[in-house]
């Protein structure tokens, strides 16, 4: 596991810029996330969330700066999804991480699938271990839910659970979600909170991208707060109250903090 | 009992399979002296087989949410190449080699346009089925061509022949085919690639598959297929017309739908497309030997698909499973 890894963080972004036209998305961007740490990604709409996670997940190179992923240089100009596949970095989006007319036995392997050596799949085990992660990784049990359901049948808790539990099973070294809990309910919430200590306690790095303050305080050990483009604060938990974090992004929202200021 | 229908449940194209055997007892009590002999099934096992293998790649490209309306036109062209290349060199392999060569080349084609330039399937491949069309009409000057001579070669034997003096061969071949993609589609990588590309492209992609490598793979074997059926076709009919496949793309996306194929993609139901193939391809003998005459034969075929179609949303997949375990819970009696 993660301790015969002998990187210091997962991930490190040095001087990320991004310009779309003349347009600055992304400015001077410096960030890191520790082997075994979760790192809340906090900024308001259209401050460069998604950007970033996509200079990061390999959907579109950064004008300039430089990514290093456990600690080893990447070419971003040939850095793509499956590089990033390769070197252990998985996304986990809202919406579109499972088939939803799939079996969840499918789900789990899809793209990844054990194969004799025709290509035909090991159905079989597939579903031997899919059963496990459901079971043991992100403990489904009872409620009528089998590796041979259907992704639509899951709330949507579920589906990010099945969606962070297949990432650890293929020993993802950071995951990243994507607003993981928009459009949940409370008591979903709390399962994706759940799913989310697994992370930690499986020794993993994770992102947790959201604009929901509480969610991030609760589970982040560090937060990062992006704004215009830029990281304006990099703030552990420890040194911060939840009401002293909502109140310091209020004024961002608000423009009412200079950002010489931080 | 519980346990039976809890079995049937799971087992694909159930429904249509159970519309065909009704349809068959029907035509059996309304035109016994002609269903109760063998020499109909015959006919059918050598009419339905070009169409099954049609369907089959039809189901592959509906899973996929696309839709291929060309095929038509690649039964002809694979026609004309084959019997061109019999007729100028006198051999037939190669003219088999050829002819799925060009039905290949031509769904390779389909596929480009759709998945590089991302052109919609329907236009891609209604064009295609205009130009494909034009080029055999062209190339074969308009005429049919007779190929006699093809009977004495092997070729026909081995697609075409009767076992024991009866039984069409290629009936063999097109339950093999069906029995070979079923196993692809839903045993191995790429139809499950198929299958999730139908489903939702974008999740299909940031899962790590080619998307765009897949359907134009998908629109080549299409064509291959299509090349196939043509070919089975021309070789059983000793005989090319550059009309050859017309009318056949509306009953072969019957078949598909009949079969219960979703429309929307991301799953499909081979063994549903070859009971409902059979469907359609038995529906106008069978009315037509009922005796109420061939005015009917439309109505009937429309009411059928109906049918079909409806009972696989009433009780096929989630609804049979559901009927079983509330059987279940009559037959244990708990809760």
């Amino acid at each position: 596991m993660a301790e015969s890894n002998p990187a210091r963080t997962a991930l490190r972004v040095v001087d990320v810029d991004k310009y779309f036209g003349s347009v600055c998305a992304l400015k001077k961007v410096n960030f890191e996330v520790g082997r075994n740490e979760i790192v809340g990604l906090l900024g308001d709409n259209g401050a460069g969330k998604s950007t970033l996670v996509k200079i990061l997940t390999g959907v579109f190179p950064p004008t300039s700066g430089e990514i290093y992923i456990a600690d080893k240089k990447v070419d971003t100009s040939s850095y793509t999804v499956k590089s990033a596949h390769a070197l252990g970095i998985e996304t986990v989006y809202q919406d579109k991480s499972l088939g939803e007319k799939q079996s969840l036995w499918r789900n789990f392997f899809i793209g990844r699938e054990l194969t004799y050596p025709l290509g035909f799949l090991k159905v079989r085990e597939q579903k031997r271990i899919a059963n496990e992660i459901m079971v043991n990784t992100i403990g489904f049990r009872g409620r009528g839910i089998s590796v041979e359901s259907r992704a639509s049948k899951l709330s949507g808790g579920e589906r990010q659970g099945v969606a962070i539990g297949r990432a650890m099973h293929f020993e993802k070294d950071l995951i990243i979600l994507d607003e993981p809990t928009v459009a949940l309910s409370l008591k979903e919430v709390r399962r994706v909170l759940e799913f989310v200590h697994k992370i930690k306690e499986g020794g993993k790095a994770c992102i947790y991208i959201s604009h929901n303050i509480v969610d991030v305080y609760e589970i982040a050990d560090r937060f990062v707060v992006i704004d215009r483009g830029e990281i304006v604060a990099g703030i552990d938990r420890g040194k911060i109250s939840l009401k002293e974090l909502d109140e310091f992004l209020l004024e961002y929202s608000h423009g009412l903090r200079d950002r010489a200021g931080s | 009992m519980s346990r039976l229908l809890g079995i049937l449940g799971r087992v694909e194209g159930l429904p249509v399979g159970v519309v065909l055997a009704l349809l068959y007892v029907a035509f059996m009590i309304f035109a016994p002296t002609v269903f109760t002999s063998y020499r109909i099934y015959m006919s059918f096992f050598q009419t339905v087989p070009p169409m099954l293998v049609l369907a089959i790649g039809l189901t592959f490209v509906i899973t996929a949410g696309e839709i291929d309306l060309s095929f038509p036109a690649v039964v002809a062209l694979s026609g004309f190449v084959f019997t061109w290349c019999f007729e100028t060199f006198g051999v037939a392999w190669p003219g088999v080699l050829l002819a799925l060569a060009a039905g290949a080349l031509v769904g390779w084609v389909n596929g480009f346009l759709v998945a590089m330039l991302r052109v919609p399937s329907i236009m891609v491949t209604l064009a295609a089925q205009f130009f494909w069309y034009g080029v055999t009409i062209l190339a074969a000057g308009g005429l049919q061509i007779d190929i006699a001579s093809v009977l004495s070669s092997p070729v026909h034997g081995i697609f075409v022949g009767r076992l024991f003096e009866v039984f069409p061969v290629q009936a063999l071949w097109s339950l093999g085919l069906v029995v070979l993609f079923w196993f692809i589609l839903n045993r191995h990588r790429f139809g499950q690639a198929i299958m999730f590309i139908g489903d939702n492209a974008e999740v299909a992609r940031v899962m790590g598959i080619g998307v765009e490598t897949t359907r134009i793979r998908l629109f080549t074997l299409n064509g291959a297929l299509a090349a196939f059926a043509g070919l089975i076709l021309t070789l059983e009919l000793n005989v090319f017309y550059p009309t050859q496949g017309q009318g056949m793309l509306l009953p072969v996306m019957a078949a598909v739908f009949i079969g219960g194929t979703s429309i929307a993609g991301g799953q499909g139901a081979l063994v549903g497309t070859f009971f409902g193939m059979y469907i359609i391809g038995s529906l106008e003998a069978g009315v037509v030997a009922t005796g109420i005459g061939g005015y009917w034969v439309q109505l009937v075929e429309g009411l059928v698909m109906a049918a079909s179609v409806i009972l696989n949303i009433v009780i096929g997949d989630s609804g049979l499973s559901a009927l079983s375990s509330t059987a279940r819970r009559w037959a244990v009696g708990r809760r």
